[in-house]
């Protein structure tokens, strides 16, 4: 009896047998009748299964899709890329001349992974803990009608699209960076040992600092809405208590919120930073597409993103498969930010659920 | 007594400096969107919805940008939709501690936050470059890919909230799995599933990194999406450069657009979002 479909097919079909058996029974009782009823019913359960089987291989499928998407990705990058591995070497890695010139075709992405992690790095300075401490304002000082407004905005922060901050940095915020915040820059550290080779000018307005500001408004709301809800998941009683003691405020957040929070706040600290890492089209206006790495945070830069959205549409050959490499890289480097980020997190959910 | 003042003096400081750091937030949106009122409103005229664009000088709109958006954005939609709301029927419904599960939910939370130039990258490399020529259809499926992850996700967690005993008296009445969780499930949880459905809408509107090497751009009005395709971002993204004083403005006026449909967009979802939880 067993069919070679093998248990699903058999576990579909038995209960058709014994419907179709309790329809030769009414068959056999002589009522017309009865019988209608029966094959109609038949029908409608038969469909019913039908659908349902099909509903549910439907599902698995999209869930298996996703999966692919994934698989789709990193197979073609290893694929695309492979040409430029196979060239260059481990030499693409720690060589930083781009030189797409015909002829004279080289190409190492040490430039654009040192920018994209300095400007990651600059906009982690500044983001982290501006969206801390306004995490702590939402959750203990601010009073209660001012905390959905306030974190409404902070969210809307995070709804703009990236290239409303490309326009804005680049007709608003450059030109006050080089009027204004890089010479004063330059002339504060010029006569200080290190610092005036990390602030060596001239002012171009773009470069590494500029994007990497621009970059930490945009990492800021995600933080920000993390460390909120990971605050905000602090059981009332522990905090009652401390305040309960005499401690301030500043003591309550540092020694209750903070280490009981510390998992999720680093946990969204990797989310944001893989934000950043990844991001392009507020970078690609003003970090001045350079793929020379200086000592200077002033100096123009690039990124790995940025030199794939600037370059990739028109390249061919080599340097099209070198852009197809870059992207395998910052696909790694994100890759592991966001999955360490989303085992912290996860973690964490566990230990609150 | 000199411990007590100083302990007060730094929480002081603490309480200013994220007074400060919250005003900074707060401030630099305000600064954002003054910035594109300003910049923006000036421009914005019946002719930029009727005209299409004229060329350097000339004036004109974005007409055929935001057409071209509309409707990359709608068969984004329409092809991630479906796709995201089954996967995550799946690990909600069908395979809850299935190993499949845990593994989609986990590459499912990467692929939420990937750069999207990847997206796009991955899609020019499997489509564009093999057929030579940028389309509207390699930009949708581009976009497409952005949505499934929002989808999934809100899909998943709001079937997870569905009552069990909902499912359970519905199966104890006989209807079968399927329909079930077509006719009772998604029904519980439409509105959290709109809300992400309206999410990944607003997150795709203003995407250009997927777009920069798929759909690419189009000058001219268009609905042929076998072809360069046009859209706002892309619009945004070649006139800001534009050393015509009247392109810059269509730049402005472009961002302001979007930046708005985007805000009414998350407003709408949010709102949505918690009349459910207050009824």
């Amino acid at each position: 009896m067993a069919t070679p479909g093998g248990g699903k097919l058999e576990r579909f079909l038995k209960p058709l047998k014994s419907e179709r058996k309790k329809l030769v029974d009414v068959t056999l009782s002589g009522k017309v009748e009865a019988l209608a009823v029966a094959t109609s019913r038949t029908r409608i359960l038969n469909r019913l299964r039908i659908t349902d089987i099909l509903f549910r291989q439907l599902a698995r499928a999209s869930a298996i899709g996703v999966l692919v998407i994934l698989g789709g990705i990193i197979v073609t990058l290893i694929i695309g890329g492979s040409q430029a591995f196979w060239t260059f070497g481990f030499n693409f890695l720690v060589d930083e001349t781009w030189s797409p010139a015909s002829g004279r075709e080289k190409f190492g992405a040490l430039g654009a992974i040192y920018g994209t992690l300095v400007s990651s790095f600059i906009a982690m300075l500044f983001a982290v803990p501006i969206s801390v401490l306004i995490a702590v304002f939402l959750t203990e000082l601010c009073p209660l009608w001012l905390r959905r407004p306030i974190g409404i905005a902070i969210e809307l922060l995070a709804g703009i699209p990236s290239i409303i901050y490309g326009i804005w940095g680049f007709f608003i915020f450059k030109p006050f960076m080089q009027a204004t915040l890089q010479p004063a820059l330059i002339n504060t550290f010029e006569n200080v040992p290190i610092l005036s080779s990390v602030f060596e000018g001239p002012p171009y307005g773009t470069g590494l600092l500029t994007a990497g500001l621009i970059l930490s408004i945009m990492v800021l709301p995600f933080i920000t809405a993390i460390s909120r809800d990971v605050f905000e998941a602090v059981p009332a009683v522990l905090k009652e208590a401390a305040y309960g003691v005499g401690c301030t405020t500043w003591e309550v957040v540092w020694h209750v919120v903070l280490p009981y929070a510390r998992v999720g706040v680093i946990g969204g600290i990797m989310l944001g930073l893989g934000r950043a890492l990844g991001e392009t089209m507020a970078v690609t206006f003003i970090i001045g597409n350079n793929h020379r790495v200086h000592s200077s945070i002033l100096a123009e830069g690039t990124t790995i993103s940025a030199t794939i959205a600037a370059e990739f549409g028109e390249s061919t050959g080599l340097h099209q498969s070198s852009l197809v490499a870059l992207g395998l890289i910052l696909f790694a480097i994100t890759f592991i930010v966001l999955a360490a980020a989303r085992m912290l997190l996860s973690r964490l959910e566990k230990r609150v659920g | 007594m000199g411990r007590y003042r100083w302990r007060r003096l730094r929480n002081a400081i603490i309480v200013t400096l994220s007074i400060s750091a919250t005003v900074l937030g707060v401030g630099w949106l305000v600064l954002i969107l003054g910035a594109l009122v300003f910049e923006g409103f000036g421009g914005l005229s019946l002719t930029v919805f009727t005209n299409v664009n004229s060329g350097p000088g000339g004036g004109g709109g974005l007409l055929n940008s935001i057409v071209g958006s509309l409707i990359l954005t709608s068969l984004a939609t329409l092809i991630g939709t479906p796709v995201g709301i089954l996967a995550g029927t799946y690990m909600a419904e069908y395979g809850k501690s299935a190993k499949l599960t845990i593994v989609v939910r986990f590459i499912n939370d990467i692929l939420l936050s990937a750069p999207s130039i990847l997206i796009g990258l991955f899609v020019s490399v499997i489509i564009v470059k093999p057929t030579s020529h940028f389309s509207g259809f390699a930009g949708a499926l581009a976009l497409a890919l952005i949505v499934i992850p929002v989808v999934v996700r809100t899909t998943e967690d709001m079937l997870s909230l569905v009552p069990r005993e909902l499912r359970e008296s519905a199966t104890a009445l006989g209807l079968p799995g399927a329909y079930v969780i077509r006719h009772v499930c998604y029904r519980a949880a439409r509105a959290g599933i709109i809300t992400g459905v309206l999410l990944a809408v607003a997150r795709i509107s203003g995407e250009t990194a997927p777009l920069l090497f798929t759909a690419l751009n189009n000058n001219l009005f268009t609905v042929n999406l076998n072809d360069a395709f046009p859209s706002l971002p892309m619009a945004i993204n070649q006139y800001y450069s534009s050393i015509y004083d009247d392109q810059k403005q269509l730049a402005w006026v472009g961002s302001l657009i979007i930046s708005f449909a985007v805000l009414a967009l998350s407003i709408i979802a949010r709102a949505l979002s918690s009349t459910r939880t207050s009824s």
